[in-house]
């Protein structure tokens, strides 16, 4: 995709993953992402959005290889991703959880929780030295170092929050999958979150994956915004582009159910309702997945899955009719 | 503005007016810090402590398991009869009575332990056989739940955590063995044992248990591990679940280091009121052991071969099988009720 020479940092292309469900004596796969490709560049932020259950989690945790994928590849500055050197490349790449609340182990320390990593890749020579770079990264996501000695669960949703950024940021990555990092939160801290994640970027000149069905804050972090459903890609485009002239017909009705703050102009906006449920992803339609509840679907739709095309000025869309 | 809004009579609304800007004062950064009221912050295993000492019935049992050790470490520094001293012309006394010999022994002045238990029929002092029927009891308990412990660990960690087929061979191969009937097993190994082991445990401490004991805790660590591993794996499953085993994967945590620095804490407590249950569990196959006669041999005693033993003059000497009993029901209690206290203690789910 795109012809500039800009290096990137995180290429997936046609990355698959099925995870083999037994229904009764059979073994069907569960289609959870079917064949996407992407691009992100050192400094970008790739929003990713899409409804419950589409893959966006396990497109994040494919690409840390937390699942080993069925097929396709993870390249990251232009190395394979691979069972070998992904030890290594857990120093580069890292991942903030969507739940504060069960991804910080009850029984240990604040100290021993951001301390994990420093330990596993061994990033220190003395105990003080570990201590030190604890409290900096305390520091760095604004909790005050006399809280090293506490537990997690003395801490408010927000707080844990920065205890997982900690976490990621212990090894200086370059990379930071966030999957839905913030949508466990409340509003006025979910905006406290999100400007650190821009803050931390701008200091330490960090990329991300951010992932969410938040289209707003996505909106708001984004360079280049991707949505997905049911495990592929529909559309990918810059940020305001994507919001300001939504090409895919399952986008744009996906922005028309952006809550509008103001009544007047919600009354006089017409929300493009969808018809029918999403369908389940052990019985995926053929062809286009969205084709069942798409208002421009054709016999051609049914026959093949159209490809992601770039529309001109970085904006690809996988769609026959639009 | 006052008359605006008519106050409600009871509210407790203030009222602005009364006030003016000088009277308010913005907040210090230290006052602000202030109000992060945070508790001391406790270490886990502190925290169970403390709960723990709220609870009564736990620290009674505390109190009696310490006192049944006590006795049992220190009666034989006090006590001048042996567990197999025969005290002539001293059988089935009761407690505190003085044979004859000894009656003429302490009218000449000298002292004369008393017998706090009475004597059994050989005339060997009851207390100090007691105390040492307890000092059997609870060694076997404990040896074999740990046993039990270490390997239903080991193997239900890596069951659970493995998953996937190398779950469902370990758990068809624990089936296995939770189908086969532990009784029979340890009669047959008893006695296939006793001719290889007689020659080698000879002259050892463990010869005085005899090979009955032997091979009791070999079937405990061959058999009785598969509850604890089962249980464990249980456990695990659930705990595998939580997002921060992920995020630790995701760090690059190695396994090992995940089930010891992740899982295995987390299911602890359900770790400790099992092994802390398993205790009583362990003293009871021991003493029905003992009790049929596959017990240790003889003349070391156990609580269950007391009892055995005082079944058989049960209308005449019923103290007899009194004490062993009732150290028997002293100790599992406690263990049980201990076990409970601290399953309330340490798991914050259940207690919160």
């Amino acid at each position: 995709m795109g012809n500039d020479n800009t290096e990137y940092l995180v290429e997936v292309s046609h990355l698959k993953q099925y995870f083999p469900i037994r229904n009764g004596f059979k073994t069907i796969p569960l289609k959870a992402v079917d064949d996407v490709s992407f691009k992100i560049k050192a400094g970008e932020t790739l929003g990713l959005v899409g409804e419950s259950g589409c893959g966006k989690t396990t497109v994040g945790r494919s690409i840390l290889r937390l699942y080993k994928p069925t097929s396709g590849s993870v390249k990251f500055r232009g190395e394979e991703v691979t069972e070998k050197n992904i030890h290594n490349l857990r120093k580069e790449m890292q991942m903030v959880f969507q739940d504060p609340y069960s991804s910080l182990n009850p029984r240990m320390t604040v100290e021993d929780i951001i301390g994990e990593p420093l330990d596993v890749h061994k990033l220190y020579k003395t105990r003080e030295e570990r201590h030190e770079k604890i409290i900096e990264l305390m520091k760095t996501v604004g909790l005050n170092a006399e809280h090293a000695t506490r537990y997690a669960h003395e801490f408010s949703g927000g707080q844990r929050q920065r205890i997982g950024i900690a976490r990621a940021l212990a090894v200086d990555p370059s990379f930071i999958v966030c999957d839905e990092p913030v949508s466990a939160l409340d509003v006025s801290i979910q905006a406290q979150v999100v400007n650190m994640f821009e803050d931390l970027k701008k200091e330490r000149g960090l990329s991300y994956l951010f992932i969410a069905h938040d289209l707003l804050v996505v909106h708001h972090i984004s360079d280049r915004i991707a949505v997905m459903y049911l495990g592929h890609m529909m559309e990918l485009a810059d940020s305001d582009e994507l919001m300001d002239n939504p090409v895919h017909p399952y986008t744009q009705s996906l922005l028309s159910a952006i809550p509008i703050p103001d009544p007047e102009t919600a009354r006089k906006s017409k929300r493009i309702i969808l018809e029918g449920d999403v369908p389940s992803p052990l019985r995926m339609p053929s062809g286009c997945p969205f084709r069942t509840r798409c208002k421009y679907a054709t016999e051609q739709c049914a026959k093949e899955m159209p490809e992601l095309k770039d529309r001109g000025n970085g904006h690809f869309v996988a769609c026959w009719n639009k | 503005m006052a008359n605006e809004f008519k106050k409600a009579p009871f509210s407790a609304q203030i009222d602005l007016s009364k006030f003016s800007s000088a009277d308010f004062v913005k907040a210090t950064d230290d006052e602000k810090r202030q109000q992060e009221v945070m508790g001391e912050s406790t270490t886990f295993f502190k925290d169970g402590m403390r709960r723990l000492r709220k609870n009564p019935l736990a620290m009674l049992s505390i109190g009696i398991l310490i006192a049944i050790v006590l006795i049992m470490m220190l009666a034989p520094l006090f006590v001048p009869y042996g567990y197999d001293d025969i005290v002539k012309g001293a059988s089935n006394l009761s407690p505190m009575q003085y044979s004859s010999s000894e009656l003429s022994k302490i009218a000449a002045g000298e002292k004369v332990f008393p017998h706090l238990f009475g004597t059994d029929s050989l005339g060997r002092d009851y207390f100090i056989r007691v105390v040492y029927g307890t000092r059997v009891s609870l060694g076997v308990g404990i040896v074999a739940s740990v046993l039990v412990l270490i390997i239903g660990m080991l193997y239900g960690s890596i069951s659970g955590y493995m998953g996937g087929k190398v779950d469902l061979v370990m758990m068809r191969i624990v089936d296995i063995i939770y189908s086969l009937p532990d009784m029979l097993l340890i009669i047959l190994l008893s006695v296939v044992l006793k001719e290889t082991l007689q020659p080698v445990i000879a002259g050892t401490v463990l010869a005085k248990l005899g090979v009955n004991m032997i091979s009791l805790f070999i079937v405990f660590g061959l058999l009785y591990w598969v509850g604890m591993a089962r249980l464990i794996r249980g456990q695990i499953l659930t705990i595998k679940q939580n997002e921060y085993v992920l995020a630790a994967q995701c760090i690059g945590t190695s396994t090992p280091r995940i089930i010891r620095r992740h899982i295995l804490p987390n299911c602890l407590s359900v770790i400790i009121i099992t092994t802390a249950l398993q205790i009583p569990s362990a003293i009871f196959t021991e003493s029905y052991l003992s009790f049929v006669g596959l017990g240790v041999s003889a003349p070391m005693p156990s609580l269950g071969s007391l009892a055995n033993e005082a079944r058989k003059g049960l209308q005449s000497y019923p103290s007899k099988l009194f004490f062993p009993a009732l150290t028997i029901v002293l100790i599992v209690l406690a263990l049980n009720l201990l076990g409970d206290g601290l399953r309330d203690a340490f798991d914050p789910k259940l207690s919160r």
